[in-house]
């Protein structure tokens, strides 16, 4: 049987995809019912899932899949940089170093003939 | 009588909620459905097993490790272990949500049928709104704001799944990137805990270093040990200036 035959699909979803995350999602409702909002141990929570979701970042901008894979490590790092510089400089409203990043990649891919 | 009002007024902080659809994460959120629309397309995976799956896994990551272990032809067992492995981060995010939601009265079914509506976006915008949120009417707020989302891109993906095919390279790449950098910026604008700020840049150094010293666990070794790294150097220097003042 493979992923593809009917309700085989489904079911597969169901237990590789949604058991699968929905099993973490209560194990931290449990844990977090136990946290204090201004604890020690909820500080390093927070750290390690801010970490946590920084390496997911890092990882889509380093290694990108589909269009982005062909494109240079440079522009995208540059691209990252100019819309840091943006934010920072112009009252950090995320949606100006979003814009700006967005623009910096765009003008890059279309220059290289993308 | 009292009882009703503040039934009522539950319900006025659901449809704020529910007005969370309508803000830049959101629009960006369904942007990047688009793109996973686009990979799963051009992956032949049927559109009702794709709306099935944005309901039932929602969190962009795991899918996206969940359809690429369907395409490689990956047994049940191998597909639940990598997307398990994906998912762990959601446990101390949903651990750190959690204490910011509840009062003291709150359900725990309720927070465990809420919890599934947690992924990155509705976390990163539920840790921002929710201050301003009168306690007692945060957790209406977070369902009206996370089925809603979930919802609305159900739909998305069932009407979009069929128009995605021939993207321009340009805008399929901007899509792309769309996801990382709207993380970035709004966990920097968010951040109320200094440690954030640290974690944050920790988490990033730390991403491609494990990536290349431990390819298969390199998100989970990042963030416990990035997150731990940074938890101690902000304790370090909190210590420092409590004994300076």
């Amino acid at each position: 049987m493979t992923w593809h035959d009917g309700w085989w699909a489904y079911a597969f979803i169901a237990i590789a995809g949604w058991l699968a995350t929905d099993i973490w999602r209560w194990l931290g409702v449990i844990a977090g019912n136990r946290l204090r909002d201004d604890s020690e141990a909820l500080n390093w929570v927070r750290a390690v899932a801010t970490a946590l979701v920084a390496a997911v970042i890092a990882k889509l901008i380093l290694y990108p899949t589909g269009v982005l894979e062909q494109s240079p490590l440079w522009l995208r790092l540059g691209a990252v940089a100019i819309g840091a510089a943006a934010f920072f400089l112009l009252g950090r409203k995320p949606a100006i170093g979003i814009a700006t990043t967005i623009a910096t990649l765009a003008a890059g891919l279309w220059w290289l003939g993308f | 009588m009292k009882s009703d009002e503040n039934d009522q007024s539950s319900v006025v902080w659901f449809l704020t909620g529910m007005r969370g659809l309508f803000s830049l994460p959101a629009f960006i959120l369904m942007l990047s459905f688009v793109g996973f629309c686009s990979l799963t397309a051009q992956a032949g995976i049927p559109p009702q097993q794709v709306v099935f799956m944005t309901g039932m896994v929602w969190a962009l990551p795991a899918k996206v490790i969940l359809v690429s272990s369907m395409m490689s032809g990956a047994s049940l067992a191998a597909a639940f272990l990598a997307v398990s492995l994906s998912s762990v981060r959601l446990m101390p995010m949903v651990a750190a949500l959690i204490p910011e939601l509840r009062t003291s009265r709150t359900p725990t079914w309720l927070l465990l049928f809420l919890s599934h509506f947690v992924a990155i976006t509705a976390w990163v915008f539920a840790m921002e709104k929710v201050q301003a949120v009168p306690r007692d009417k945060r957790v209406a707020f977070f369902a009206g704001f996370g089925i809603t989302l979930v919802v609305a891109n159900m739909v998305l993906v069932a009407i979009v799944y069929h128009f995605v095919a021939n993207f321009p390279p340009i805008v399929a790449g901007c899509l792309f990137f769309l996801t990382p950098i709207y993380f970035l910026a709004s966990i920097w604008h968010s951040a109320r805990h200094p440690v954030v700020y640290i974690a944050l840049l920790f988490g990033l150094l730390a991403g491609p270093l494990f990536y290349w010293l431990a390819p298969e666990f390199d998100i989970l070794l990042a963030g416990v040990g990035g997150g731990t790294l940074a938890w101690a150097v902000e304790r370090l220097r909190r210590r420092r200036r409590e004994i300076g003042a």
